[in-house]
């Protein structure tokens, strides 16, 4: 079997016994990336030289006897909003086209100590605002299974790379969905942490209060690998959780005695997807002959969820995106092209007469930052910021983000309230399979009630994990969700993999992968 | 006061808290670094930067608001104030909005020459928030880009609001010099003016006069004072140009939206600033990269304890313990704490507190200003200090010797003996003054005839006369016997 | 409340973006059909809930007060569009 089919952990210990070599098999993904990323275009930058330099001093290093941190020689892909030293950071887009951070992320230095090779830089949704990576300003990630339809996001390339194995592992981020929503539309295993579970420092923020990090690979084994090395306490984010981080891979393949599944009433109404619901019907029987109770429950509130989530989420980002204004770092617009526009618009206005108008013309101040960031945003990222700015402005705070507030404290009793009767609560990840590039891209509302089923578990801060239990008829894969309590990571992996270990959905590849 | 109306003035003040590090980041909070030194991801706001809170600038925030009298909220967090300039690096100042720490507080202010009542100056609140970095505009403006420097961004600042309680200039300066000599005792900021450690912005407005009883005025914001001296002009400006203001429009408060205006230090006047009216649109919102601060009552009485001996009850000691004025109390009480150990025990060993205080505010204080040194690097102790206040005390040397030998002892760092020794200086016994006033009233019939016609001043001449004749006596001693022995003849 | 052309224009000089006139107009019609879809909330009666502004049960977060290096100013420097190698330059600011 091609080396890049095979699981994070089965890598791991092929490394570690010398049957392969961390270069072979970092040349193993460069080689899939080279044949198949020019159509798929997940990653925004490969780092081969530098991947290689990396994988065969972790080689030089396991010749020698020397310690190797928790992923030796693995190759991990990165969505490209966590800042990496001295290398482009980008967001995908173009007002952090050439930012260089000067400092690494928290995950990014984790990553480095457990000896990943880190291959490459994934694409996105920009500044991770978007379910489709459609938003991205370089390019559009396709979806493995289908090049024509959209692979998900915001982190669709950290989800694209694995489904076509450019890489067993990534890391992405997930503000109302965006590492489940791309996990379940590619076929992969995606866990979305609880809040604080993993440091946010040198995660590009979109919305601080929703935003977090966290693995996508081919297995519930890999994925609690992976998370095991990211998660942790960070004295450099405030609000990551000072609980120690339990050994997720020890314990993912223990199955989960008198599991109690929660099935959501409310997610299995109108707009949900024939074929969709059947996949996920059939994988909560699937649990039920593993010996797991099912009960229906009631999220009264979810279905203020994507409403609640379009307040908080752009009031956050307005705030968090106002850095962008082309003094200290990122784009700005030309200068000198400007001061002639503003003297030209000056003069036109004086000869007809308008002097208040002309009077009224804002200042290059303020002309620049309005130009540079009007130039360094797309059009999704703009909107997001009207919204907020627009909600968080003079009158309107309590109508639109307090009132937001409340109903996420709403939201998140109904989970408490479930919780008490449930372990687990599982449905679906998105209505619908992969729609295709270019469907949604002129009805933002549409493309934000993709997030239906994703946005609750942010708002509330809770983890989730979506993976494939089966595919439709024209073969895209779905995914299952379950959504676990606070901190409940474990539990999350352990019934993920009894689903792994019961089916083969996850075993499934598109045909651009070599067998 | 015979002006037709009353001045109202409220004072926000901003003080850097004396931290090592900045409020958000680890950077050092020194000033005069050159630009762009002391910054890094975090106070640049690099993307994927986050805030954590600095433990020192809390608990001296905290201390600062228990001595200010305030009320301390058990929960308190952190809000975001939004607006665009090149030295605010993230788009928005961490600040206190809804929720800040403390609250509700008073500090007493008073005048020493009595020129107006004693009176408590309501504290609103007192909240912290970064500061922002410098900007630094060409002189022809407009001409040339301005420079940022973000050294400054991120230090931690306390802002302390006070009531619009203050009803003159006068009033405002007290307000001012008590707060700025409370922080100091505190040890919570250096309140520094020149580096910008102390800053005022000062709102205005009048109550005036009129036969439908007192009508306000509109609330003036002043902002560019850089000193209490300042301040104090500014407010006097500010509220004579409010009568005229008001003589010719009779705009109340409400008619207008409310104007800020930048003192003018040279050519004493304020000016109106410009201001976009969407400016003011700050968008405040909880901070959700910080998280909330709970005190404990215990955290709080642990301030108290450690605020030691606060300026008013520092002056309500001396004066009762040394018996000095209150004028007296408040020059060595502003004069700074390590003064105040010094005059104590200065008074403590020589038991005359007038003495002490004397000694301390003239001699000592001139010593100090002209050798530009504390008093700690001051070569006399107070013991020193005190044996020739002694001779002083014994008759042993007038007040006018006892300088000459001070300014020897601080010279060579020799003992009030010594120095007295190599002088000659010594004690003159009783009988040889008497036989001394005896020799000159004698010789000076006509002074003689003076004093006794009531010119007691005349006596002056003979004391002259008697010093040349040797320089120990005690002139004091002297008028005495001279006044006993005319008034006998 | 529908959402005008002048109000988005307002917030689009608070959140600092040069917005041409087409896509102002694009954006008035959007952000109706979005603030339209939120006002949903508007329903629910949320008199006696405490607003949820962090997902975490967590307070008292700070840091000693240690310092630590800062970067070196070319390095703070490096990403800044225009600067003379001591300061980030921008267009002057009049009167402000």
């Amino acid at each position: 079997m091609s080396l890049v089919r095979l699981s994070a952990t089965e890598l791991l210990a092929q490394l570690t016994a010398g049957q392969i070599t961390s270069v072979h098999l970092t040349e193993a993904y460069l080689g899939q990336i080279k044949r198949h990323d020019p159509q798929v275009k997940a990653f925004l930058r490969v780092d081969t030289q530098r991947a290689l330099d990396r994988a065969a001093e972790i080689d030089k290093r396991r010749r020698e006897g020397r310690p190797l941190g928790r992923l030796a020689g693995l190759p991990v892909a990165i969505k490209d909003l966590l800042c990496t030293q001295g290398e482009p950071t980008t967001c995908a887009s173009r007002i952090l086209e050439n930012f260089k951070p000067p400092y690494d992320a928290t995950v990014i230095a984790r990553l480095k100590a457990a000896d990943a090779v880190l291959i490459g830089k994934t694409n996105m949704d920009e500044f991770a605002m978007g379910g489709s990576t459609e938003n991205s300003a370089f390019q559009k990630t396709a979806n493995p299974w289908d090049l024509e339809r959209i692979p998900g996001g915001s982190s669709g390339g950290s989800a694209a790379c694995v489904a076509a194995g450019m890489a067993p592992m990534s890391v992405g981020s997930d503000t109302g969905g965006s590492i489940r929503q791309p996990a379940g539309l590619c076929g992969v295993t995606g866990l979305k942490p609880t809040y604080g579970r993993v440091s946010r420092y040198g995660l590009v923020a979109f919305a601080s209060s929703l935003d977090q990090i966290g693995p996508l690979a081919r297995t519930a084994e890999d994925t609690a690998l992976l998370l095991e090395v990211l998660a942790g306490h960070d004295p450099l984010d405030s609000t990551s959780v000072d609980l120690p981080v339990p050994k997720y891979s020890a314990t993912v393949k223990q199955p989960l005695k008198n599991l109690r599944l929660g099935l959501v009433r409310e997610h299995f109404g109108e707009g949900l997807d024939g074929e969709v619901e059947a996949a996920v019907r059939q994988a909560v029987a699937v649990y039920e002959s593993l010996g797991a109770t099912i009960k229906d429950i009631s999220l009264p509130h979810g279905k203020y969820g994507v409403a609640t989530y379009y307040i908080i989420a752009p009031c956050e980002a307005s705030s968090n995106l106002a850095r962008y204004d082309g003094v200290h770092y990122g784009h700005r617009t030309d200068e000198k092209k400007m001061a002639a526009a503003i003297a030209a618009q000056r003069s036109t206005l004086e000869a007809a007469g308008k002097h208040v108008e002309a009077e009224a013309l804002d200042n290059p101040l303020v002309r620049m930052y309005r130009q540079s960031r009007a130039e360094g945003f797309g059009p999704e990222v703009k909107r997001r910021i009207m919204l907020g700015t627009y909600a968080l402005s003079a009158g309107y705070y309590d109508a639109y983000y307090l009132k937001a507030l409340k109903v996420r404290r709403l939201i998140r009793r109904d989970y408490d309230q479930a919780f008490g009767q449930v372990d687990l609560i599982a449905g679906p990840v998105t209505a619908t399979t992969a729609f295709k590039l270019g469907e949604k891209v002129d009805d933002p509302l549409a493309m934000y009630l993709v997030d239906l089923y994703t946005v609750s578990a942010n708002l509330a801060g809770i983890g989730g994990i979506a993976f494939p239990c089966g595919f439709s008829e024209g073969g895209l894969p779905i995914g299952l969700q379950l959504q676990a309590p606070p901190f409940e990571e474990e539990r999350l992996l352990r019934a993920a993999c009894m689903f792994q270990r019961a089916t083969d959905w996850h075993q499934r590849w598109p045909s651009m992968v070599p067998a | 006061m015979t002006k037709p109306y009353t001045i109202i003035i409220g004072l926000e003040v901003h003080v850097q808290l004396l931290t090592r590090t900045k409020l958000f980041c680890r950077c050092s909070t020194k000033f005069g670094a050159p630009p762009n030194t002391q910054t890094c991801q975090v106070c640049i706001g690099m993307p994927g930067t986050l805030p954590v809170m600095n433990r020192e600038a809390f608990k001296l925030a905290l201390k600062t608001a228990v001595a200010l009298n305030c009320e301390i909220a058990d929960f308190t967090k952190w809000d975001r104030k939004q607006y665009y300039y090149p030295d605010l690096p993230k788009g928005y100042q961490i600040s206190q909005y809804d929720l800040p720490f403390s609250h509700d507080g008073w500090l007493e202010i008073g005048d020493p020459k009595d020129r107006f009542e004693r009176k408590k100056i309501g504290i609103i609140r007192a909240h912290l928030e970064e500061d922002a970095g410098k900007s630094m505009h060409d002189e022809v403006a407009g001409q040339a880009d301005s420079r940022i420097d973000l050294n400054r961004a991120g230090t931690p600042l306390l802002e302390i609001v006070s009531q619009p309680d203050m009803r003159s200039a006068l009033e405002a300066k007290a307000y001012l010099s008590e707060l700025k000599l409370l922080l100091t005792y505190l040890g919570v900021s250096d309140c520094n003016m020149q580096e910008g450690s102390l800053r005022v912005d000062a709102n205005i407005n009048l109550h005036v006069d009129t036969p439908e009883g007192k009508v306000a005025t509109p609330i003036v914001e002043v902002k560019n004072m850089n000193s209490f001296r300042a301040v104090e002009r500014a407010m006097e400006y500010e509220a004579g140009r409010h009568y005229q203001v008001w003589q010719q429009t009779h705009q109340r408060l409400g008619d207008v939206p409310k104007q800020t205006r930048g003192w003018d230090d040279v050519a004493n006047v304020t000016r109106g600033q410009r201001h976009k009216e969407e400016s003011s649109d700050y968008r405040y919102f909880p901070d959700p990269d910080l998280v909330p601060v709970c005190v404990s009552e215990a955290q709080i009485s642990e301030a108290r304890k450690s605020l030691g001996e606060l300026p008013a009850a520092l002056r309500t000691r001396l004066e009762n313990t040394h018996g000095i004025k209150p004028y007296d109390s408040d020059v060595l009480v502003s004069a700074g704490r390590g003064l105040v150990d010094y005059f104590v025990e200065l008074a403590e060993l020589s038991g005359d507190g007038k003495l002490a205080s004397n000694w301390v505010q003239q001699d000592v204080m001139r010593t100090l200003n002209e050798q530009k040194i504390e008093i700690d690097q001051f070569r006399l102790q107070p013991t020193q200090l005190c044996e020739l206040l002694k001779a002083i005390q014994d008759g042993q040397i007038d007040t006018g010797r006892a300088r000459e030998v001070f300014i020897e002892m601080v010279a060579s760092g020799k003992s009030a003996g010594e120095v007295m020794e190599a002088q000659g200086i010594e004690k003159v016994d009783e009988s040889e003054l008497v036989e001394l006033c005896q020799e000159l009233i004698a010789a000076n019939p006509k002074i003689v005839a003076d004093i006794r016609s009531g010119k007691q001043q005349a006596a002056g001449n003979l004391i002259g006369q008697a010093k040349k004749k040797n320089p120990n006596v005690n002139p004091g001693r002297l008028r005495e016997i001279v006044l006993d022995l005319v008034g006998k003849m | 409340m529908s959402l005008t052309r002048e109000e988005v224009e307002k917030v689009s000089l608070l959140g600092r973006l040069q917005l041409t006139s087409a896509e102002l107009d694009l954006m008035t019609a959007q952000m109706g059909q979005i603030v339209a879809y939120v006002e949903s909330l508007a329903e629910l009666n949320t008199a006696d809930v405490e607003p949820m502004a962090h997902a975490l049960d967590v307070s008292n977060v700070f840091a000693s007060d240690e310092l630590r290096p800062s970067l070196e100013r070319a390095a703070a420097l490096a990403n800044a569009p225009h600067h003379d190698r001591e300061f980030y330059l921008v267009p002057a600011v009049l009167g402000e």
